[in-house]
């Protein structure tokens, strides 16, 4: 059988200016769909990793989207976000076995550079839930809507979760890659503080018991822990710092299209896996502060 | 008067009524206006004398009056206001050393630095001796003859009705009783 | 409301001047902070490098101390809410509190600078005029804040403990910057740093003065 013309897509001669780039040197093994030229155990090759990942991405942001409407919720015969924290576990297995054995070695750190596969989008997940945290307390200093306050308790605590998570898998790479577990350089000593202030808004609504006073201190705590997230995003870009400067930006990716699909399918499954514990914990919070919440007492008639 | 017995929700209500509460529920209008919604402008139109009596400790009683009336923008004659609720207004001790009916008679001249329309009085005459009582019966009776209001939270409604036209009774929340006072439960004058 | 905004700094001035006693203790504090810092630094030869961060961490502590006594003095016979229910502006509150509390740290500053150098055996081969603002700027940046903060902690089960949790990560990029500029002042300043960490810190105090007085109107009534 003739060898087939190689896919653009598939090719092994990499732009030289990305394979010099600050991020993701493209590995130099060829990947795609393995083990060969566009040919995979079952013959010809018909799995393309990212249009995988986008399908995923279409059907979980879709889902996600129409859970928005009321009418599509109560049609559910379940809790709207189940569906979404199954996929998200479903996903988080797959994609561990991508990470783990599918993708990829990168070009200098080899299978160390596999934890980027997890570290990356608990950093990203970490951000946007303490941003939705950020933004559900401005919200709340606005409207004094209790469901506000209950979703920014939600937010910050599975954001110090997922923070947690962070600081842990940068920890354990750090060790091989920097030689030390830890270090003061600007994006990590701006994680710290990121997840001292909102572990600090846990303890003040922890240790407060009137709803109003725990509602609106810890929304003023909350706000001012947000503007850490914006810092430690861009500390590496306005300090130097020994971590990598951001791989994907508005301007373009300087990963290498085999890592990156692996990455994103990996990202949509934090996603649906965090939005699944922000639902379930924002219901707790919400259950809690309705049990608190003295009734109305009637009107009087005079 | 505000009646009722203990955790009826009369402390509640008074301070609901001086925006030192705001309500889950329902609003309060006062002249017209909506209280919590205006709270910064009509606080200066109400007096409010609760359990604490908004003293700084290491101040004596002419510092004290003098700094909560630069602070309002007040400019009272001191040593008289000291005069009226029967403190020396040369005394120079910090309020620390004061006794219990002395800082009281204090956080009463510290309200009347306004000119009041409306008077929210929580159980007064706690820790007052009797001189103290007649004196602050005299001080309602010249405020409500300048023209304001006066809601009092008491446990002694036989000295109260000297001075209130009315009664509200509450219990447990709710109001029991609204009207003049002679129609009030004789088991709640029996009470006092 | 630069009025009331004077009649509240004298009156914080006027309660921390009868508390005197209680404010030196501040200043006995943050010197048993840097003494201990000496002690537990085996290496002497070290001493002069950390200097300046001593101050700062010093400093810092201490100030939580000043300001839980701040807010005591509020506490004490509900004065906090007779200010709520007076018709003064809660913005004045806030910043007659937070000069007042700006200034304490200035002096409690002023009189532990000169120990450091000594105890530390710090050489002053920079500009000692830079010391002054550095001091100024890092006093408000810590005042800032804390002056915030300490409304709620005051009135909050095991404030020992929350305030620090909550301010420390706050103020960290103005320790960072007030120390290393101490220590760049202490030690000599070849690269010309002591401006960028100066301009950091003017700029954090600009934020934090200006978003800190909005949001204390708000903490103030509930």
């Amino acid at each position: 059988m003739p060898r087939p013309v190689r896919s653009p897509a598939l090719s092994v001669e990499f732009d030289l200016v990305r394979r010099l780039q600050i991020g993701w040197p493209a590995s130099g093994v060829r990947r795609g769909c393995r083990p060969c030229d566009g040919y995979g155990p079952l013959g010809r090759c018909s799995i393309d990793g990212s249009q995988i990942t986008n399908i995923v991405a279409l059907l979980g942001l879709g889902f996600l989207l129409a859970s928005a409407a009321p009418q599509f919720r109560r049609a559910l015969p379940f809790a709207w976000e189940h569906p979404l924290g199954l996929a998200g576990l479903v996903l988080l297995v797959v994609g561990n076995w991508l990470g783990l054995y599918y993708a990829p070695q990168e070009r200098f750190m080899g299978d160390v550079g596999r934890i980027l596969y997890v570290h990356v989008p608990a950093a990203w997940l970490t951000m946007v839930c303490f941003t939705l945290a950020f933004l559900f307390a401005l919200g709340f200093m606005f409207t004094n809507r209790r469901g506000l306050d209950s979703a920014m308790e939600a937010a910050s605590e599975v954001g110090v979760m997922e923070g947690a998570l962070l600081l842990l898998l940068g920890a354990i790479f750090a060790r091989p890659t920097w030689g030390v577990w830890w270090s003061w350089d600007p994006r990590l000593t701006s994680s710290a503080v990121m997840m001292l202030s909102f572990v600090g808004v846990l303890l003040l609504r922890g240790v407060v018991q009137d709803f109003d006073r725990r509602a609106t201190w810890s929304s003023i705590a909350a706000i001012f822990a947000g503007v850490n997230v914006p810092v430690t995003y861009y500390s590496v870009k306005w300090w130097r710092s020994m971590h990598q400067v951001q791989s994907e930006t508005v301007a373009g990716s300087t990963i290498d299209d085999g890592m990156r699909w692996v990455l994103y399918f990996n990202t949509y499954a934090f996603l649906f896996l965090t939005v699944w514990f922000l639902a379930r914990r924002w219901r707790i919070a919400e259950t809690r502060a309705q049990a608190a919440m003295p009734e109305p007492l009637p009107q009087a008639t005079t | 008067m505000l009646l009722g017995p203990n955790g009826s929700g009369k402390s509640t209500l008074i301070r609901c009524l001086g925006t030192a509460l705001r309500p889950h529920h329902g609003t309060v209008h006062l002249g017209g206006h909506n209280l919590w919604e205006e709270r910064a402008a009509l606080r200066s139109r109400i007096a409010y004398l609760g359990h604490q009596p908004h003293l700084y400790d290491d101040l004596s009683g002419p510092e004290n009056l003098s700094v909560w009336a630069r602070l309002g923008g007040y400019t009272p004659d001191i040593p008289a206001l000291l005069a009226r609720v029967g403190l020396d207004p040369d005394r120079r001790d910090p309020v620390r050393t004061f006794s219990a009916g002395m800082r009281r008679r204090l956080a009463l001249a510290r309200i009347l630095l306004k000119s009041p329309n409306l008077v929210l009085l929580d159980e007064p005459f706690t820790a007052l001796d009797p001189a103290g009582r007649l004196l602050l019966m005299e001080v309602i009776r010249s405020l409500q003859d300048s023209g304001a209001t006066l809601l009092m939270a008491t446990h002694h409604p036989s000295v109260a009705r000297q001075v209130c036209g009315s009664a509200l009774i509450l219990d447990a929340g709710k109001v029991v009783y609204s009207g003049a006072i002679d129609g009030m439960p004789e088991s709640v004058m029996g009470a006092s | 409301m630069l009025r009331q905004t004077l009649h509240m700094l004298g009156k914080e001035m006027l309660t921390e001047w009868r508390q005197r006693a209680r404010i030196s203790g501040v200043f006995w504090f943050a010197f048993a902070i840097v003494l201990m810092v000496a002690f537990a630094t085996p290496n002497s030869a070290v001493l002069p490098q950390v200097a300046g961060g001593t101050l700062w961490l010093g400093l810092l502590l201490a100030s939580t101390r000043s300001l839980d006594q701040s807010y005591a003095v509020e506490l004490e016979h509900g004065a906090m809410e007779g200010l709520m229910l007076w018709p003064v502006d809660p913005i004045a509150i806030y910043y007659g509190k937070a000069l007042a509390n700006t200034l304490v740290l200035v002096l409690v500053a002023f009189a532990l600078l000169p120990l450091v150098i000594a105890i530390f055996d710090a050489p002053v081969v920079g500009n000692p005029l830079n010391l002054i603002v550095i001091v100024l700027l890092g006093c408000m940046a810590l005042a800032a804040p804390g002056t915030l903060y300490g409304l709620i902690t005051s009135q909050a089960r095991g404030s020992s403990v929350l305030l620090p949790l909550l301010l420390f990560p706050l103020v960290v990029p103005a320790v960072l910057a007030a120390a290393n500029a101490t220590t760049k002042v202490f030690e000599g300043d070849p690269m010309e740093q002591v401006p960028s960490w100066l301009a950091l810190l003017t700029a954090f105090d600009i934020i934090f003065w200006s978003l800190s007085g909005i949001a204390y109107g708000k903490l103030l009534e509930d």
